[in-house]
């Protein structure tokens, strides 16, 4: 079980109001994805949900269970940092085997639990080693070995792809998705990254200082963000936002329209622009469009093959149905 | 690039001052060792011969010798187990926040700029002496008998004393590297289940061991040489009951006039001191690898 309800949960460092009341549940089993700029307050509402800070009001809620004054042990949720934090002194097999010599689990459990952790998490090779002789992936399927033989009811990450390289940080990815599978185990978590965001979430929790600015699944957000922070910050690339005379012709303050719903042609099209930099995926390719009277650049996904070269001019038009119309406050309209 | 002709320039460079630092520790070595073979008392300027092994032979066979030994031993040990955990205790406290902090550290330290004479002697005059020290006023006020220290329990005072002096220098070291352990560590000890205690004894003894290590090694160097503390306070008595080696060769060498007996104790330290040293090398010094 694991079903998280915080209940105008508020923080201040000091003077500082670093999360404002604040309202979130999260259900037994789901995936939950806190996202945001840095310092947006994403690590203190984990630490806040792990007991590692203290609430300054409100209630945290652990299946019906107020919470709020548990230590972190007593609240049975494991931790996996960002800086792995495993215990350098301590061979993987003790790393692994602390949080369970801390319970007084029973020796053959403990090794019966650190193998299965090891086989699901390729470590078996490396149970005699110290920490300092692993590569950072290997940390971190350590940190998180040492996560699972607690048997949670939630599992807290805290940016724990962020320090590895960018290959290894999608293979971990998918990693983390298929033990949230296996185990059906509530977890939560944090990252800058909005594409972990929408890849792994089944809930996003969109986080502005602190304020949560929307919370949905990932093509709600995509579909219909709420406000023009959300639909600037999912998608990748960023959408495009421009004000002025073409957002009033649809009665808007403000317009976006993503680089996938705008087509590209060079013979005609409702905007014309001129084209600078252009990113080639292979499969696609991003066009920058410049001189477009809307906004300094706007970005265009086209076909990897259309011949246009810098410089050239360029039609654009977009479609129509996936404009997204924003009022004077950023609010969706 | 260090290629074979700049290594040798190197090594051609370096050599002035290896050679003199090379000097400067063999020439007292070898006088030291001369010494040691010949009877020269002070006493009888101009008839300086050659003895073989007799100084050794009596000091070694001196009951003083094994007196100054057990003492010197029980000086060392004491003074490190004092400073090593009580070290580790106020650097467990000074990493706390607390209010004037930058001033409390500052003033922590002080007793280690307090030169050992100076220190003995307020501690023997000030403190421990019966009639006038605090202590005798504390037991007088109470209704005590006031305690004679330093004749009652002379080597128990000095290492009291000793430990005073050196337990800031234990207290920094051990909260430097206290204040390098990586909190996030402690946080996860935490989530783990592990109480203030096992945190303590799991992750943060494991954390200082390299600089326990380099406490007790730095400490074990300068506590096998105490000798000002024991001049100034007790002067070696009752007895021996205060004597180290040290203390025991200066007693040869000046007091009784015999440089050559004097000389034999001093190669005698020198061969302890390194079995000392050996020994601590095989106990701890693994810690102080990467
Ligand atoms: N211990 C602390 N004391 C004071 N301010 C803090 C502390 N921890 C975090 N903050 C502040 O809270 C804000 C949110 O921090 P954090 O939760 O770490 O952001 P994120 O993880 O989203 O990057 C930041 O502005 C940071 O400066
Ligand atoms: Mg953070």
């Amino acid at each position: 079980m694991g079903r998280i309800t915080l209940d105008k949960v508020t923080k201040s460092f000091g003077e500082v109001n670093v999360i404002p009341p604040l309202d979130l549940t999260i259900n037994d089993g789901e995936f939950v994805v806190f996202v945001g700029p840095s310092g947006c307050g994403k690590s203190t509402l984990l630490r806040l949900i792990a007991g590692l800070e203290d609430v300054t009001s409100g209630q945290i809620r652990i299946d019906g269970k107020d919470a709020t004054q548990q230590a972190p042990a007593q609240r049975g949720l494991a931790m996996v940092f960002q800086s792995y934090a495993l215990y350098p002194h301590m061979s993987v097999r003790k790393n692994i085997a602390f949080p369970m010599k801390m319970a007084g689990v029973p020796e053959d459990e403990q090794k019966r639990r650190i193998d299965s952790a090891a086989a699901a998490l390729n470590l078996t090779d490396y149970l005699d080693r110290r920490p300092g002789q692993l590569s950072g992936g290997q940390r971190q399927r350590v940190a998180i070995g040492r996560a699972i033989v607690r048997e949670p009811s939630a599992f807290l990450f805290d940016e724990p792809l962020s320090n590895l390289d960018a290959a290894l940080r999608v293979g971990m990815r998918l990693e983390i998705m298929e033990l949230h599978k296996r185990l059906a185990t509530t977890m939560i978590y944090v990252t800058h990254d909005q594409v972990e965001a929408m890849t792994m979430a089944d809930k996003i929790v969109v986080l502005r200082a602190g304020n949560i600015e929307q919370v949905g699944s990932p093509l709600e957000l995509y579909h219909t963000p709420r406000n023009e922070f959300v639909a600037g910050f999912i998608g990748s690339p960023k959408m495009n936002i421009f004000g002025g005379n073409p957002a009033q012709q649809h009665g808007a303050t403000k317009i976006g329209i993503r680089p996938e719903h705008i087509a590209a042609s060079t013979e005609t099209g409702t905007w014309s622009g001129v084209v600078g930099v252009a990113e080639h995926l292979g499969s696609d390719t991003f066009l920058h469009v410049h001189e477009t009277g809307l906004a300094e650049t706007v970005t265009v996904r086209v076909d990897g093959e259309l011949p246009v070269r810098h410089g050239d001019r360029i039609f654009l038009s977009p479609d129509e149905s996936k404009l997204h119309r924003f009022s004077e406050q950023g609010l969706r309209a | 690039m260090a290629t074979q002709h700049s290594r040798a320039a190197a090594r051609l460079m370096i050599s002035p001052a290896v050679l003199l630092l090379l000097g400067w520790m063999i020439v007292p070595l070898v006088m030291t060792l001369y010494f040691s073979f010949l009877r020269y008392n002070l006493l009888m300027p101009g008839m300086e011969e050659f003895t073989g092994w007799t100084n050794y032979r009596f000091f070694l066979t001196d009951p003083a010798f094994f007196d100054a030994l057990g003492n010197t031993l029980l000086l060392v040990g004491g003074v490190l187990l004092i400073t090593v955990i009580g070290g580790t205790l106020l650097a467990l406290l000074l990493d706390q926040p607390f209010w004037g902090q930058g001033v409390v550290r500052i003033m922590v330290i002080a007793p280690f700029f307090v030169m050992p004479t100076v220190s003995a002697l307020v501690w023997k005059n000030m403190f421990m002496n019966p009639v006038n020290g605090l202590f005798g006023h504390f037991a007088h006020f109470l209704g005590l008998e006031p305690y004679d220290f330093l004749s009652q329990a002379p080597l128990a005072s000095i290492i009291f004393i000793v430990s005073w002096q050196w337990l800031p220098f234990a207290t920094l070291i051990l909260l430097t590297a206290l204040q390098s352990l990586d909190q996030e560590q402690l946080e996860a000890a935490e989530m783990d289940g592990a109480s203030a205690l096992s945190r303590f004894y799991y992750i943060m003894v494991p954390h200082l061991s390299r600089a326990i290590t380099v406490v007790i090694l730095i400490q074990t160097i300068f506590l096998l040489s105490i000798f000002a503390e024991i001049l100034v306070t007790t002067a070696g008595g009752p007895g021996t009951a205060s004597t180290n080696l040290t203390y025991l060769i200066y007693v040869q060498s000046l007091l009784q006039f015999d440089v050559g007996g004097g000389s034999a104790g001093g190669v005698v330290a020198i061969i302890l001191a390194n079995i000392v040293a050996i020994f601590l090398m095989r106990m701890i010094g693994k810690n102080l690898d990467a």
